[in-house]
């Protein structure tokens, strides 16, 4: 075997293979550290915070920062718990999400995350932003309401499909996501197929014509918590 | 095809349809066609060979660049809360009656648009505007009528200069009514120096020598992070890569700031020194000055400045006539944005994308502009290093104090006599500056801008020094009959609206932070709120992404921790079970209106 990383979190020792992320060490070691964005197949991204760790005292996203030997990592401490749980909610209040209408519903990693928290409701005000829904694409629909902004798709595009459909315009509070054509997805070379379509951890990006065919309550996170199955390979491996 | 596809064409063939030029090119289109089109994007898009949204994504992050036609003039009044206080507020109530538009609109003719803007570094002469490229200053509503008279009758900015201002704001390629307001000159940055002095000194040393000298010299960065600068050009030196670059940072975008404004007027001859003894100890052989939008007005000036000095040998090859030893300097020019100052989100614009931050690691040093190892580094640095390498490590680490070596140039502005532009030696303090800029009745003062210390008389026996007080320079005087929570949320206001939105924290808790604040101003503010603000600053100080939101709170935090009574002042406490800040009669509002009458419980 090549030379390994030995760093620790939470106190727990925790070897990493040279380039990788602590987030990458983590998931093999069968810690879950809550994230968003980030997606294995995808180049890290650092948006959404969620995965804000210390390392050695400092704030770092785990998402992008790669382990290095002797790093004394903190991840499940009060403290991180509760800034964690600001940002989902903030995500919450930012988009317009009413989780009972949503065909994401129990297979959204948002909600979910919500759920593994114990949020209820969101501490800070809903800012209802007016936001646009494309539904020109035959077979896809973007309704950007509950877009978070995790740019998955836009690196699905490019670096999964080899096109670049997606991308953001604007910035601040008014950054949007937008699509490749001057009017409309319908106008890109999305297709249904793409993994872009899948990738997208809300209800943002959905395929058209397939709602509910999993009935609500039998969905991936009406049954366990976001982040099950990494801490159940790592019991598996009696870590 | 029409002539616009012609026309972009050639454009895009003077960068060598170069993608990362895309900001030089629309810069260009925009110039030429008063906005980037959708029809240009795509013609952009075709020449460049990227896609399409590629160019609508950088165009869209910019407030100077627009996909949308604008008025031929654009005016755009300086929204920082010093302009507010000397008068702005009635200037622009006047524009918005002469032009009959509303602040964010064009007249009807397509002539001229009138807008809002941050900063444009001109708070020693407020109010000031930008139209187009040209600064008008201390207006007023006269003045703001004759404006208007004046480009309703022959539509050309430029008419708008009558007097000139000192200094170089007189020179042909400059004509500006733009004053220096120099009013300290100190050792290191305000004194001359003739060119290429200092660069045959360095040239006479190994660049590895230049390094050394730079880190006797115990010099910091001048751009706010204070980082060593003989280890940042050492990091870079190391760094493998086979083109190397030197940026010097002059987007000088924290309001309140506009020292950069006068080096960059008067000792620009300084600074590229500075800039090619970089290259020279790195090891880099191209330069860019970053110089923001608002001071493109200088841009003629300073183009000229590079070519007499590359006609006096002192850029291109053979520099100075050592052989091998090649530098030039090109300039990026801004497009209003001021994340665009932190160094990473200036490379991000150099390579022609919107100013998203970049994940660190790898740090500039390593991977920087386009990949390479890249030293960015402040304007007022590259001053002082050309000053270390003419008078030596050691009699610049003699002036200052122990942990802060050499000057450091402060842009004083706001409630006092004479505001302008300071240079002492680190470690003045602050009452000593209070005195010597004539303030008087002094509530509060706002160091290093609104990302620093809002402090009160309490605090203005400290030193303005790295290990106390630390500021870019940025020094905002208020005196007692200042609101101070009206401008906390004034300076909330311009983080929302330069967060470049990558990242939750900033890019909604700023927006969250200024809700609050105003609701507070708005008497709708209760004691709970205190903690409130203390928690949400807390996560978007600790979760961002870049200095922009690590900071952003500061202004709220050291409102709660220093005035703790003028915020307290406002708040309401709970009227038995309700909550104060639940505003009945406004939440019926709407309804009331919808069904013609007002509601019989909650009738006023
Ligand atoms: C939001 C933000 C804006 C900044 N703006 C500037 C600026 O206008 N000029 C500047 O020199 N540094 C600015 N900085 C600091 C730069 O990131 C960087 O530290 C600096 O240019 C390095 O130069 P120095 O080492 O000479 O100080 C800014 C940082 C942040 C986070
Ligand atoms: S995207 Fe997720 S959080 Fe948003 S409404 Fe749908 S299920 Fe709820
Ligand atoms: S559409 Fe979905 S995947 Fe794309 S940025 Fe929005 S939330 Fe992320
Ligand atoms: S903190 Fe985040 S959103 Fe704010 S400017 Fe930096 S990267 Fe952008
Ligand atoms: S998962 Fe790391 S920032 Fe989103």
């Amino acid at each position: 075997m090549s030379e390994t990383i030995g760093f620790t979190i939470d106190g727990r020792p925790v070897r990493a293979r040279p380039g990788q992320t602590i987030l990458e060490a983590a998931d093999a070691a069968g810690i879950y550290i809550p994230r968003l964005c980030a997606h294995r197949e995808l180049h890290p991204f650092g948006a959404c915070r969620v995965c804000t760790v210390k390392v050695n005292g400092r704030p770092q996203a785990a998402c992008t920062m790669p382990a290095a030997e002797g790093m004394v990592v903190e991840s499940n401490t009060p403290e991180l718990t509760e800034h964690r749980r600001r940002l989902i909610e903030m995500l919450f209040v930012e988009g317009n999400h009413y989780c009972m209408f949503c065909e994401k519903s129990g297979n959204c990693e948002l909600q979910a995350l919500a759920y593994r928290f114990g949020i209820t409701a969101p501490r800070y005000p809903y800012l209802f932003p007016n936001r646009d829904v494309d539904a020109s694409h035959p077979d896809v629909l973007l309704d950007r309401n509950r877009c978070v902004l995790c740019a998955r798709c836009v690196r699905a595009s490019q670096q999964l499909d080899g096109k670049n459909v997606f991308q953001f315009v604007g910035r601040g509070a008014n950054k949007t996501l937008w699509v490749n054509a001057e009017r409309e997805l319908a106008d890109t070379n999305l297709d249904v197929r793409d993994r872009a379509v899948d990738v997208c951890p809300v209800g943002c990006i959905l395929r058209k014509r397939q709602g509910y065919t999993i009935p609500i309550g039998r969905r991936r996170y009406d049954h366990e918590p976001i982040g099950s199955d990494i801490e159940r390979a790592g019991a598996a491996r009696g870590a | 095809m029409t002539d616009i596809g012609h026309a972009v064409r050639q454009i895009c063939a003077v960068y060598h349809n170069d993608a990362s030029r895309l900001m030089d090119i629309i810069e260009a289109v925009q110039s030429r066609y008063g906005c980037v089109s959708s029809e240009a994007m795509n013609l952009i898009a075709q020449a460049l060979g990227i896609p399409r949204v590629e160019v609508h994504s950088t165009v869209s992050f910019y407030s100077f660049l627009s996909n949308r036609p604008k008025g031929r003039v654009i005016i755009r009044l300086c929204s920082d809360p010093i302009d507010e206080m000397f008068g702005m507020l009635p200037v622009a109530n006047t524009f918005e009656e002469t032009l009959g538009v509303h602040v964010g609109e064009t007249t009807a003719d397509g002539a001229i648009t009138l807008e809002w803007t941050p900063c444009i570094g001109m708070s020693d002469q407020a109010p000031a505007a930008l139209i187009n490229d040209v600064v008008v200053t201390y207006l007023s509503t006269d003045k703001a009528r004759e404006i208007v008279a004046e480009l309703r009758r022959s539509g050309d900015p430029r008419k708008l200069v009558h007097r000139l201002g000192d200094g170089h704001n007189a020179h042909p390629l400059v004509r500006a009514m733009v004053h220096n307001n120099i009013r300290r000159k100190g050792p290191v940055v305000l004194a001359d120096l003739p060119p290429g002095a200092a660069l045959r000194k360095a040239l006479a040393m190994s660049p590895i020598e230049v390094i050394r000298d730079i880190k006797t010299s115990r010099l910091r960065g001048r751009g706010g992070a204070g980082f060593p600068t003989g280890m940042k050009w050492e990091f870079t030196r190391q760094a493998e890569g086979a083109r190397k670059f030197v940026i010097c940072n002059a987007d000088e975008g924290e309001p309140g700031t506009f020292k950069d404004r006068v080096i960059l007027t008067e000792y620009a001859d300084l600074m590229f020194e500075g800039m090619t003894i970089a290259g020279y100890a790195i090891g880099a052989k191209e330069g860019i000055l970053y110089l923001r939008g608002e001071y493109a007005y200088l841009r003629p000036l300073l183009e000229h400045i590079l070519q007499v000095r590359r006609d006096a040998g002192l850029l291109g090859r053979d520099i100075c006539g050592k052989r091998g030893f090649e530098f030039d300097i090109r300039i990026q020019l801004g497009a209003g944005a001021y994340v665009c100052g932190e160094e990473t989100s200036l490379l991000s614009s150099c390579e022609g994308r919107r100013g998203d931050p970049k994940n660190r690691p790898p740090f500039p040093a390593q991977k920087g502009y386009l990949g390479c190892p890249t030293s960015v580094n402040n304007v007022e640095t590259f001053c002082c290093v050309a000053r270390i390498l003419d008078r030596g490590p050691g009699w610049f680490a003699e002036i200052g104090s122990k942990g802060s070596p050499g000057t450091k140039l402060f842009s004083v502005s706001g409630d006092c006599a004479a505001p302008g532009v300071y240079e002492y030696p680190f470690g003045i303090t602050l009452a000593e500056l209070l005195r010597d800029v004539g303030a008087e009745d002094v509530q509060a003062v706002q160091v290093g801008g609104p990302s620093g210390q809002l402090v009160g008389p309490d605090s203005f026996g400290r030193r303005l020094e790295y290990d106390d007080l630390a500021t870019g320079g940025s020094i905002m005087i208020f005196n007692s009959s200042r609101d101070l929570v009206h401008i906390v949320r004034k300076f909330l206001e311009f983080f929302a609206d330069e967060s470049c939105g990558y990242c939750t924290p900033c890019r909604v808790g700023n927006v969250l932070l200024l809700r609050k604040i105003e609701e507070i101003l708005h008497d709708r503010g209760s004691p709970d709120d205190l903690h409130y603000l203390e928690e949400l600053s807390a996560t978007v100080k600790f979760a961002s992404r870049c200095g922009l939101g690590q900071t952003s709170p500061n202004t709220v935090l050291s409102l709660l921790r220093n005035f703790p009574e003028v915020l307290k002042r406002r708040l309401k406490p709970p009227a038995g079970e309700f909550l104060a800040t639940f505003d009945i009669r406004a939440a019926l509002a709407d309804t009331e209106r919808l069904v013609g009458r007002s509601s019989v419980m909650y009738a006023p």
